[in-house]
Order: C-alpha cells, then sequence, then structure tokens
C-alpha cells in the first residue's frame, strides 16, 4: 500500500470506490431520520404545537426505513456502508444483519406508539424543554447501537441515548425524578466508562474497532490476549446496561420517576440494547470465552429472573412494580445467552422483541389506568371493570402476554428457552424459566384483581381523562402481541436467521470485507 | 400431515372462539333468549362429532392437522379416537344443555353477554384441549381452561371471595401447567416425539426413556392440579364462587376432568409401571376418602357437590393407575355417568338457589311439590350416583368392584377405600337429590316455585341420560364405552355389563355399599357434627396453606427487595464496584492472564518527581480533611498525569488533560460550596477499609490489564494507514485532527450531538421547576 511518489495518489488501496448503491442508504437511515428531525424540532423550539406531528412523521419515516431495511436484509443477507468511503477498517462501518435490524424496527415500532400516546402525556412545556428532541435523538443513538459495525461507535451510540434518556428523565425535575436521575446517570456513566476503558484495551489488543476485523483477527490472538478478562469486562458492562443482577440497581431506582410515556420507552427498549451489545459481543467476537462464563451467566441470568421478579411481587406502586418486571425479563434474555445454542439465542431475540411491545404496552397500561382511576396504587386504584372493560381485556391480554401464557406473545420465546435449557443440560434453569413464569402470573394477576375487579370503595373523584387514546395505542401493541402469540412463524424465523448470524459470522465478515480482502 | 377433508373439524374446533365473539351483540338484541341461538353451536359441534361415532367403534382414528410453527416443527393437530370422542360429545353435549341453563340462571344479569363469552371461549379451549394431537396444541388449549376458567369463578368479580377464588385456581391451575410443558418438553426432548398419536404409536419408548420418572411426576403435577387431586384439592370447592352453570360445567362435568383424560391419555405408554401403579392409586384413593369426608362436613348443596367431586376425580384417578383392564374400563363407564349426574345435581342445585333464594340444606325442604320436575331431574340423577339399576351409575359402580378386587391385600385395600367411598357419595348425592324436597315445607327467602324450561331442561335431560344410555347398554358400549375404553387400555377391550344385575361378587359388594350409604345417609347430621370438630381441631387445611404460600411469598420478596434495592447510591456504588474488582481480578487469575512482570523502570530524575507528585496528590486526597482539599488534592495528581503526557510526547493530550483537570477542579469546587454540604465526609474506619481494598483491586487490576494489553505486540495497520493516507487523500496534516473530522467522523457527530444534548438536559433542569413552571413568563431561547 505505498502511496505513490508521483502526484497521484490510488484512491482504490484507501477507499472503497464502487458508489454506494441507493438502496444502501437504508442502513443509515434509521439513524439520519431521527437526529436530523431531532434537530429540526430543536430549532423550532418555540412551535410547540408542531414538535409531536413532526416526530411522529420522523419515526413514521424510520419505521418504514426499518421496514425495507430488515426486509432486505432476510433477503440478501447483511448490508454494509462504510461512512466516508474509507475501507474498513479504517472508516466507520455500519452493518445491519437480521438482529439489528430487527431489533432496530421492534424498538422503532415501540417509539412510534409512544410518541403517539405523548399527545396526551406531554404538555407545552415538555415540549419546550426538548421532550421531542430527546426522544429523537434517544432514537438516534438506539438504532445507532443496533446497525453499526463498530465496537467505540457504539459505544458513541450509547453515550447518545444515554444522555438523551437522561434529558427526558429529568424532564419535569419533580424531586423523586432528580433523585432517580442522578443514581441513573452516575450508575449508568460507571458502566459506560467501563465499557470505554474495555474498548480501550480492545483497541490495544486487536489494533482495530470494526467487529468484523476482530472477529475475523480474534483466533489468531486468543493465545496471546487476556480475552477472557476482556469478555468479562464486556458482560459486566453491558451487564449493567441490560440491568442484570447484581448491577440492576439503577432501573428500579429510577423508572417509576419520569412521564408515563417515558417509562414505557425506556421499560420497552433501553435494557434491550444492552442485551443487543452481550450478544454482539459475547457471541459474535468470544464464543470460547462466552462457553467458558456459561455457568456463570446461567446464574447471573436465573437471579435476575427472580430478584426481578421478587421485586415485582413486594411492590404496591404499579410502575415500580414494572420496573422489577423489566428486570425478570432481561434474566429470561440472559438464559439463552448462558446457552449460546442456536435455538437458545433464538429464544432470546424472540423474547426481545415480545418484550419491547410488552413492557412498554404494560406502562401504557399502567398510564391509562392512572387516567382513568386517579392513581398508580394498587392499593387504591380498583373498580376500573365496570365502567372501562376494554382497559381490563388489555390488562388481562398484557398480563397474559407477561407471564408468557398462550394467546399472547410470551409463550413461544419461554418454550425455546426451556427446551434449549433442557437441550443443553440445564434443569435448574428450564425450571427458573418457568417459575418465573407462575409468579409473574401472581404478581400481575394480584394486580388485575385488585385493580380491576375490586368495585370501588367510595365515589372518588377521579381524574377524568379519556382512555380513547390510550385504547389506541395499546391496540396498537395488543395486535402484535396477539398475532406473535397465534402465528409466531414468520417472528420465529427472523430470530433464527439473526442467531444464525451471531453464531457463524462469515456472512457478515463477508460483507464487510467482500473477498476477504481489505487488509 | 395432509389436511384434506378435516377443515370442517378445524373450524368446529375454531367455532366455539367465533361464537364468543358474537355472543354479546346476540344477548344485546335477544337478552336472555340468545341462549337458544347459542345452544345452536355446541348442539352443531355435538352433531359433527356424532359423525365420527361409527368409524371410531370400528377401531379407526383420525390424526390430521395443519403446520403451525415450522421452524419449531411445531403442527396445530388433533386426533380423534374413543377418548377424545366421548370427551368431545360430553363438552359439547352437555356444553349446550348449559348455554341453555345460563340463559335461564343469569337472566336479566347485566353482563350475560360477556358470560356468554367466556362460557364458549371454555368450550373452545376444552375441546382443543382433548382433541389436541401435538403437546404444544394441547398445552395451548390446556392453559386457556385456566384462563377462562380464571375469567368465569371471577365473573362475580365485586365479592372478594370471587376474587380471591379466581387467583387461587389460576394460580394452582397454572402451576400445574407450568408443570405439565416441562413434561411434554421433557417427553419431547426425550423420545423426539411431540404428538400424542406418534407417541402411541412408538409404545414403548417413554417407559423406557431415562427420565421418565421425571417426566411422570411433572405431567402428573399438570394432572393432579387441574383434577383436584389431594393436596391440590382446595381450588375446587373454592371456584364454587362461580354462578352455578359454570360449577356444573367446568368444575364438575369437563374442565376438572382434564388431568383425568390426561392420565387416560398417557395410560397406554406411561402405564404398567411401579411409580404410575403406586403414585395414581394412592393419591386417587386418599383425594377420594378426604373428599367424601369433606363433603360430609358442608351444609351448601353447591359445596357438598364440590367435594364430591373431588372425590370422583380421585376415584378416576385410581381406577386409570390401578392397572387392570376392568379397571379401566370402570374408570371410562364412571367418567361418563359422572359428567351426566353431576352436571345434573349441579344444575338442580343452582335451580333451587335460584327459585328459593337459598342453597344451604339446614333451611331447605318440602319443595318438592312446587317444583315437581327440578326434583325429578334430582332424583334420576341421584340414583345414577347412588349406583342404583338401571341407571349408569350402577354399570360403573358394578365394573369398579369387578376391576379392583383380585384377592390380594393391595386390591382389597383399594376395594375397601372404593366402597367408603361410593357409600358416603351415595349418602351426599342423596341428602343433595331428597332432603329440600321432601319432608315438612320450610320457609326459604324465596317462595319456591318451578323455574322456567331453562332452568329444568338440562338437569332432566342429564337425568334422564344417565337413564336411557344404561337401558340400551349394547348401543352405548358399543359407541362410547368401548372405544374409550380401548383408547385407555392400548388394546381393543369389550365391555359387557348390563342394567341386568349378575349375582356374584361384584354385586355383593355394591348391596355393601348401598347399605352402608344409607346408614350414612341417616346418620349425615352427626357426620356433620363429627366432622367439623375433628376440623376445627385439626385447624389447618391446605387451603390455609395457600394463603400462608402466598403471603410467605410476598413477605421474603419485600425482605430481600428491601435488602437489595435499599435506595441508598452509596451501597449501589459499592455494589456495582465490588463486581468490578472481582470482574477484573477473578479471571484474570483463573486464566493465567496476569501480565509477565515488567523490568525496573529507568526513569529520569524529572519524571521521578513527576511521578511523586502524582502519588502525593493521592496521599493528599486520602488524607484531606475536607472535601475542598480532596477536589484539590486530586487536581494535583491530575497535572501531574498531563505532565507526564507531555514529556512522553503527547502535547494534544497533555494540553486537553490539563483543561479538564483545571474545569473538574473549578466546577466541582464550585458545586460543592452552593451544595451546602457538611464540609467533611465521616466514615467509620471499617467502612473506609472496605472502600479502599475495593479502590486497590479495580485501580490494581485495571492497571495490570493495561500492563498486560501493552505487552502484547501492537497490530499498528490503523495508525500507519491514518499516518500514509491523511495527507495524501484527505489533506490534513494533523493526523488527529483528520481522525477526527473525517476518518472517524461519525464518532464526532455522535459526540457533538451528546454535548448538545447535555446542555439541553442542563437547560431543562435548571429552568423547569417542580410544581412552577419557570418559563410560564416569557423565556428565552
Amino acid at each position: 500500500m505505498a502511496v505513490d511518489p508521483g502526484k497521484t495518489v490510488d484512491l482504490a488501496h484507501a477507499m472503497v470506490m464502487k458508489p454506494v448503491a441507493a438502496a444502501d442508504w437504508l442502513v443509515v437511515a434509521p439513524v439520519v431520520i431521527p437526529l436530523v428531525f431531532g434537530a429540526v424540532i430543536l430549532m423550532l423550539r418555540h412551535e410547540t404545537r408542531m414538535h409531536a406531528s413532526i416526530a411522529i412523521a420522523a419515526l413514521v419515516a424510520t419505521l418504514a426505513a426499518n421496514i425495507g431495511l430488515l426486509a432486505r436484509v432476510i433477503e440478501t443477507g447483511p448490508l454494509v456502508m462504510t461512512m466516508g468511503r474509507w475501507l474498513p477498517p479504517f472508516g466507520i462501518s455500519f452493518a445491519a444483519d437480521a438482529l439489528g435490524a430487527s431489533l432496530a424496527l421492534v424498538a422503532t415500532l415501540v417509539a412510534l406508539v409512544c410518541a403517539i400516546y405523548s399527545l396526551s402525556d406531554i404538555g407545552s412545556i415538555g415540549r419546550r424543554y426538548g421532550f421531542y428532541t430527546f426522544m429523537l435523538l434517544m432514537m438516534a443513538g438506539v438504532g445507532g447501537a443496533f446497525l453499526t459495525g463498530d465496537i467505540f461507535n457504539l459505544y458513541v451510540w450509547f453515550e447518545v441515548f444515554l444522555i438523551s434518556s437522561f434529558g427526558l428523565l429529568v424532564l419535569g425535575s419533580e424531586h423523586r425524578q432528580l433523585d432517580g436521575a442522578t443514581k441513573y446517570a452516575i450508575l449508568n456513566l460507571v458502566a459506560t466508562t467501563l465499557f470505554l476503558t474495555a474498548t480501550a484495551f480492545l483497541y490495544g489488543i486487536f489494533g482495530t474497532l470494526n467487529m468484523a476485523d476482530i472477529a475475523r483477527k480474534v483466533d489468531g490472538l486468543r493465545d496471546t490476549a487476556p480475552l477472557m478478562t476482556l469478555g468479562v469486562m464486556y458482560l459486566l458492562a453491558f451487564g449493567m446496561k441490560a440491568a442484570a443482577f447484581p448491577v440492576n440497581f439503577w432501573l428500579p431506582a429510577s423508572y417509576h420517576t419520569p412521564r408515563i410515556v417515558t417509562a414505557a420507552l425506556f421499560g420497552g427498549i433501553l435494557t434491550k440494547v444492552g442485551v443487543y451489545a452481550l450478544l454482539r459481543t459475547l457471541v459474535m467476537l468470544f464464543p470460547p470465552e462466552l462457553a467458558l462464563l456459561s455457568g456463570l451467566i446461567a446464574w447471573v441470568a436465573g437471579l435476575t429472573m427472580v430478584i426481578g421478579i421478587m421485586g415485582a411481587l413486594a411492590q404496591t406502586d404499579l410502575r415500580r412494580a414494572l420496573g422489577f418486571v423489566v428486570i425478570s425479563g432481561v434474566g429470561v434474555m440472559m438464559a439463552g445467552l448462558a446457552l449460546g445454542t442456536g435455538e437458545g439465542l433464538s429464544g432470546t431475540i424472540f423474547y426481545a422483541f415480545h418484550s419491547m411491545i410488552v413492557m412498554a404496552a404494560l406502562y401504557l397500561l399502567a398510564g391509562v389506568m392512572n387516567g382513568v382511576g386517579g392513581s398508580y396504587s394498587i392499593r387504591t386504584l380498583s373498580g376500573l371493570y365496570g365502567a372501562h372493560p376494554m382497559l381490563a381485556a388489555f390488562a388481562l391480554l398484557l398480563m397474559l402476554a407477561a407471564a408468557g401464557l398462550p394467546p399472547a406473545s410470551g409463550l413461544w420465546p419461554k418454550v425455546m428457552l426451556v427446551r434449549a435449557s433442557l437441550d443443553a443440560g440445564y434443569p435448574w434453569l428450564a425450571f427458573t424459566i418457568l417459575a418465573t413464569g407462575l409468579l409473574t402470573t401472581l404478581a400481575l394477576g394480584r394486580v388485575f384483581i385488585l385493580t380491576i375487579w375490586r368495585p370501588r370503595a367510595e365515589e372518588r373523584l377521579a381524574a377524568a381523562v379519556s382512555p380513547r387514546l390510550g385504547y389506541t395505542v395499546l391496540a396498537a401493541l395488543s395486535l402484535p402481541i396477539v398475532i406473535m402469540g397465534l402465528y409466531p412463524d414468520p417472528v420465529i424465523r427472523v430470530a433464527q436467521i439473526a442467531a444464525g448470524n451471531l453464531l457463524d459470522a462469515a456472512p457478515y465478515i463477508g460483507t464487510v470485507y467482500p473477498g476477504g480482502g481489505g487488509q | 400431515m395432509a389436511a384434506d377433508g378435516h377443515w370442517l373439524t378445524f373450524l368446529v374446533l375454531m367455532l366455539p372462539f367465533a361464537g364468543a365473539a358474537v355472543a354479546p351483540f346476540l344477548v344485546r338484541s335477544f337478552g336472555h333468549n340468545a341462549a337458544w341461538l347459542l345452544a345452536l353451536i355446541p348442539a352443531f359441534m355435538f352433531y359433527h362429532f356424532t359423525g365420527f361415532l361409527s368409524s371410531v367403534a370400528n377401531g379407526e382414528t383420525v390424526a390430521a392437522g395443519y403446520s403451525w410453527i415450522p421452524s419449531l416443527g411445531v403442527d396445530f393437530s388433533w386426533y380423534i379416537d374413543g377418548l377424545s370422542l366421548t370427551f368431545a360429545l360430553l363438552i359439547t353435549g352437555i356444553g349446550a344443555l348449559i348455554v341453555l341453563y345460563s340463559g335461564g340462571y343469569l337472566k336479566g344479569h347485566p353482563h350475560l353477554g360477556r358470560f356468554f363469552s367466556f362460557i364458549l371461549m371454555f368450550m373452545g379451549a376444552m375441546q382443543g384441549l382433548v382433541l389436541a394431537d401435538g403437546f404444544l396444541t394441547l398445552f395451548v388449549f390446556w392453559e386457556l381452561t385456566s384462563i377462562t376458567s380464571f375469567l368465569l369463578i371471577g365473573f362475580d368479580h365485586v365479592r372478594e371471595a370471587s376474587r380471591r377464588a379466581a387467583l387461587q385456581a389460576l394460580i394452582v391451575t397454572g402451576l400445574g401447567g407450568l408443570s405439565l410443558l416441562a413434561g411434554l418438553l421433557l417427553i419431547w426432548n426425550m423420545t423426539g416425539l411431540g404428538s400424542m398419536s406418534a407417541l402411541l404409536e412408538a409404545e414403548g419408548a417413554l417407559r423406557e426413556a431415562p427420565l421418565y420418572l421425571a417426566a411422570l411426576l411433572l405431567v402428573l403435577g399438570g394432572a393432579f392440579t387441574k383434577s383436584a387431586q389431594f393436596p391440590f384439592h382446595f381450588w375446587l370447592p373454592n371456584a364454587m364462587e362461580a354462578p352455578t352453570p359454570v360449577s356444573a360445567y367446568l368444575h364438575s362435568a369437563t374442565m376438572v376432568k382434564a388431568g383425568v383424560y390426561l392420565v387416560m391419555r398417557l395410560n397406554p405408554v406411561m402405564g404398567d409401571t411401579v411409580a404410575w401403579e403406586t403414585i395414581l392409586p394412592v393419591f386417587g384413593g386418599t383425594t377420594l376418602i378426604v373428599g367424601t369426608l369433606l363433603a360430609v362436613r358442608q351444609t351448601d348443596l353447591k359445596l357438598m357437590l364440590a367435594y364430591t367431586t373431588v372425590s370422583s376425580l380421585g376415584l378416576l384417578i385410581m381406577l386409570t393407575g390401578f392397572g387392570s383392564e376392568k379397571a379401566a374400563e370402570a374408570a371410562v363407564l364412571y367418567l361418563v355417568a359422572h359428567s351426566m349426574f353431576k352436571g345434573a345435581l349441579f344444575m338442580v342445585a343452582g335451580g333451587i338457589d335460584h327459585e328459593t333464594g337459598t342453597r344451604d340444606i339446614t333451611k331447605l325442604g318440602g319443595i318438592g311439590r312446587a317444583m315437581p320436575i327440578t326434583f325429578a331431574a334430582a332424583v334420576l340423577a341421584a340414583i345414577s350416583m347412588g349406583g342404583l339399576p338401571p341407571f349408569f351409575g350402577f354399570l360403573a359402580k358394578e365394573e369398579i368392584y369387578a376391576g379392583l378386587w383380585q384377592g390380594s391385600g393391595w386390591s382389597g385395600l383399594i376395594t375397601l377405600v372404593a366402597i367408603v367411598g361410593n357409600a358416603l357419595m351415595f349418602a351426599v348425592g342423596f341428602a343433595v337429590a331428597l332432603k329440600p324436597f321432601t319432608g315438612p315445607k320450610v320457609e326459604t327467602p324465596k317462595h319456591a316455585h318451578e323455574g322456567p324450561i331453562l332452568l329444568w331442561l338440562g338437569p332432566l335431560v342429564l337425568g334422564l341420560g344417565g337413564l336411557l344410555t344404561a337401558l340400551a347398554s349394547p348401543l352405548s358400549h358399543r359407541f362410547i364405552s368401548n372405544p374409550m375404553a380401548s383408547a385407555v387400555v392400548g388394546e381393543p377391550v369389550e365391555i359387557s355389563i348390563s342394567v341386568v344385575p349378575h349375582v356374584g361378587l361384584p354385586l355383593l359388594l355394591s348391596v355393601m355399599t348401598i347399605a352402608l350409604g344409607i346408614t350414612a345417609y341417616l346418620a349425615l347430621a352427626r357426620g356433620r357434627e363429627i366432622m367439623a370438630g375433628t376440623l376445627r381441631t385439626i385447624g389447618w387445611g391446605p387451603d390455609l396453606g395457600f394463603d400462608q404460600a402466598i403471603g410467605g411469598t410476598v413477605r421474603i420478596s419485600s425482605t430481600v427487595t428491601r435488602v437489595v434495592q435499599s435506595g441508598r447510591l452509596d451501597y449501589y456504588m459499592t455494589a456495582t464496584f465490588i463486581a468490578l474488582a472481582l470482574a477484573l481480578f477473578v479471571p484474570m487469575i483463573l486464566f493465567g492472564e496476569l501480565p509477565a512482570l515488567p523490568d525496573f523502570p529507568s526513569l529520569r530524575f524529572y519524571e521521578w518527581t513527576v511521578l511523586a507528585i502524582a502519588f502525593i496528590g493521592l496521599g493528599a486526597v486520602l488524607h484531606a480533611r475536607d472535601r475542598l482539599t480532596a477536589i484539590v488534592s486530586l487536581g494535583i495528581q491530575g497535572f501531574a498525569v498531563a505532565l507526564l503526557f507531555m514529556l512522553l510526547g503527547a502535547p494534544d493530550l497533555s494540553f486537553t488533560q490539563f483543561m479538564v483537570e483545571t474545569l473538574s477542579v473549578v466546577i466541582l469546587a464550585l458545586v460543592m460550596t452552593r451544595l451546602r454540604l457538611s464540609p467533611t465526609d465521616h466514615r467509620p474506619t471499617g467502612e473506609k477499609a472496605g472502600d479502599i481494598a475495593i479502590a486497590a483491586v479495580c485501580g490494581a487490576t485495571l492497571g495490570l490489564m493495561l500492563l498486560r494489553v501493552t505487552q502484547i505486540p501492537f497490530d499498528d495497520t490503523l495508525s500507519a494507514f491514518f499516518a500514509e493516507n491523511s495527507r495524501a487523500i484527505a489533506h490534513g496534516r494533523n493526523i488527529v485532527n483528520v481522525i477526527i473530522v473525517d476518518f472517524r467522523g461519525l464518532d464526532t457527530l455522535g459526540e457533538i450531538a451528546v454535548v448538545m444534548i447535555a446542555g439541553l438536559a442542563i437547560l431543562a433542569l435548571v429552568r423547569i421547576r417542580a410544581g412552577k413552571p419557570a418559563d410560564a413568563r416569557k423565556g428565552g431561547g
């Protein structure tokens, strides 16, 4: 790769010469669209009335881009685009495979539904101080995290959505919000710093940050490099991001404090980015290390499930309880990571789709219940059955979904994970997954009979918020839940392709390095 | 899995769910008379299944279905043989009667439409359960019965008892459902077979599988909870909080028999082992005795019937697990008989309640004259329940004794259990059917008179059914009993028993049972007192145990959560850094990833000096008396590091570090003065030592890791590339700048976004005051 002594430089040695096909711009669209529109909303700060429509339009466009991207990825395999046309690994590559594209799609769907519900939940002050900017930039960060093929760039997107989520969290400045935001920010910054430190070590070991490049170099360095320590560092950093036990404190400390639509957005999306990063790094980059960590991760998974659902049982505030339900779901996803098999990983990925939608829906349900019943506490909230039978139907469906019972979506990933656990010789993990399901039934069943069925003691003056918008968004989220419950085959197929891409990274590497060249 | 011609069965499987969707609208238009229309649904389903009778009687079976989740190898499939067909006929036939009865019973109820929806959903689920072939098809329907049962028990949601009973049933049967799922998946894993029909074909596969016992226990966990076997029986009597049509349908005739169905279905492939023939009779027999004893204690008609249902389920489990062919035949006969007479008696109890306003047996008497048709239905059903000829119950009882008594001690014991249980059930059955109707008239809350046709049609048909099926026993055997018994036994069997009594041991035992039963009937009031006293003495039961278990779970959860999620940031930080220390330290030791010991550094004196300054700064932090000193001391260490960067030839880095250190010290100091914290931070020595240890391990291991990483030859492809191309292609002299704005420009874009968002977040923090929006006034940019 010598520079020509004359003035002419052979660009082909340094840059991608083939122009990017128009359709391949889809790889960056899920990041660019929210980023640009986030900036637009910021510029129109004072036009608070326009914010919501701009945000919704942006998210619709992002969703469309995501759908197109996933369709292409499923059809033709991973897609890559390297920034500035520099050859990988010198420029930053975006590399979308089935895993990243599908998670980005579901996340955007959840965000869109939340944006619609925000019409009734976010007032003009929230808008003025940047609710929609924060939200769109958070989605840009989340999308970037799912789609980037560069581990330092992954760190940057993590920072983008972390800071945006911090903005969302403090919006309102109530005392408990600030208390929650402090814990959230400090603990998350520790995790992010650890991620950064690990990445510095990784760069020192591999001399590259491009994940495909790392994946193809890792076998050659296995004997000389401290990859176990590095793997555990990533496990801890992303485990914190995913809110796995015993580093899950930040989540229950903060998720019950912001506006309910923010909580829905967080509960739906954020922990899954951590799970995604665990899958991407441990499964794709360090599989032998993951195999050695399997027992440890299985324990983490089991404890996360149990501690999570116990937390939910202990709460009387709906929002607090839901935070713990999120955590127990993270444990379920960690189970597939511990198994590391195709079926286990596809179970985890399916569960991630399911959990994004169901957790967001549960938070929004809590919001609607508070709207019509005037409380988040299961001690005082009651008598919703008579006046709002639709609400009862949604509550029942979401309870079943979270507990993993038919006819909702939670059943199938759990079946996959239980089968995979039995196959891999982890019967106790299978037992824990099922027992957690039962405890979830208990925790949410209790909520159901108290808030929905229990008659109202006295005619209290309820906050008279029309639940109509709430019903719309709940219906929008319930539809995929029921479809995935009754006919899960297409989703399982996507999850299996995604898991396959992780276990055999050759197509991914081959896309980033066509012909295996490029240094 | 060709599905030609089976689409009709598929439609029939889905039909009740469609019915559930339209039921509320029909009720809105036709009121309670919608029952007549809705009953057509199960009637049609019944009719559809009768079409299979003759082929199934000839020993044929139907296994069909559609590919459902090919990616998991899961089919939506059904299997029609003697066992599932009989169940399907019971479910749809009794279902039609129940729909009619519900129309009368809940006439004018504001939520009647919803009720019909739930009942039809349940019917669809139950029908799917018994017809399901694939394991997951079975499990899905199994859970749907639990869920619809939850909705129906809690139908009268205003009462706390209903809500509690509903949740209890959901949890207990949910526990069983998960146990069943684990069992089925285990069987699938061991044998590679995922459907009942495949399992039945590979007869020995399961019995010889290594984890047979585990699979058996798990599956029985499902069956025993669903079919209310001791000690899981308690949810069933509590489920009597549901409206009576539900009790008659779900909690006696159909759903509670799902466990029995499962055991019967698996008998050919799991039975004939020591475990099977021990566990089933022991639990079944215990349930039979406990159930009857508890039934004697009750005064509420529904509860009396509920406990005898518990004992009947125990009897069925006992018979199925006993192991003889005749016992299995007896189970089949008794199951059919029980579905009819118990369904009828429940509806009678509901009718009495509906017309008189009470169902307490001590407050009822002499209403037979006012309610003659109901009385007749009750007597018909009770005769069958008591096992008297010429009713179907008689056939069942004869076969029970013929099947159980084999001359051995074990069979003697089981036979004795059966006699006692049957005798007590005889007593309770007649108590329900006779006491309210006979004797002197007792004043009841409502003036008793015969109910409308909707209320007496169901029990009367079922009562007569017990008579007709027995009189036409060759026919009912050919189409119902024989095919079903063959499916349970696993090979063709022929039942010959008829209503004509044959002199023999079974008849003798029957006579003994009846004599004992009459005695018990006459002494029922005494027995009730004795049982009440005994139960008071025991004082504890599984029902109370359930509450204790739930309460205990919640209490433990609260304790654990209080410890784990204490709400204190310093605890969280400590835990996080302990995790970090372990995460670095343990793998490094365990997997031999420690660095090689480096040579003693040969530094110049001024380098030593700077290093010394850094250490002095650190020492000062540890010794600082107040926060401000600590912050400044930390700054000293930072400046020393910046100096090192400078000396090592990285002026850019050094300059940045100086800036950062200066700003952090200034900002931190400003914040600290504004926060009005106490100037010092006292920590007990123990805590200090702990913190020091954690910090030392974290710092040392990070250092060791860095050392280790630098001992690997660095791959400088990237730096070389950047050096080579930043001038030539990217047209920038300063490589760092080119990296920032070109090679890795996207990172910079992201970081710019971060800075902007951080600014925005701070703005929001500063401007918005909770409660009083600060920007209500003008508010600037």
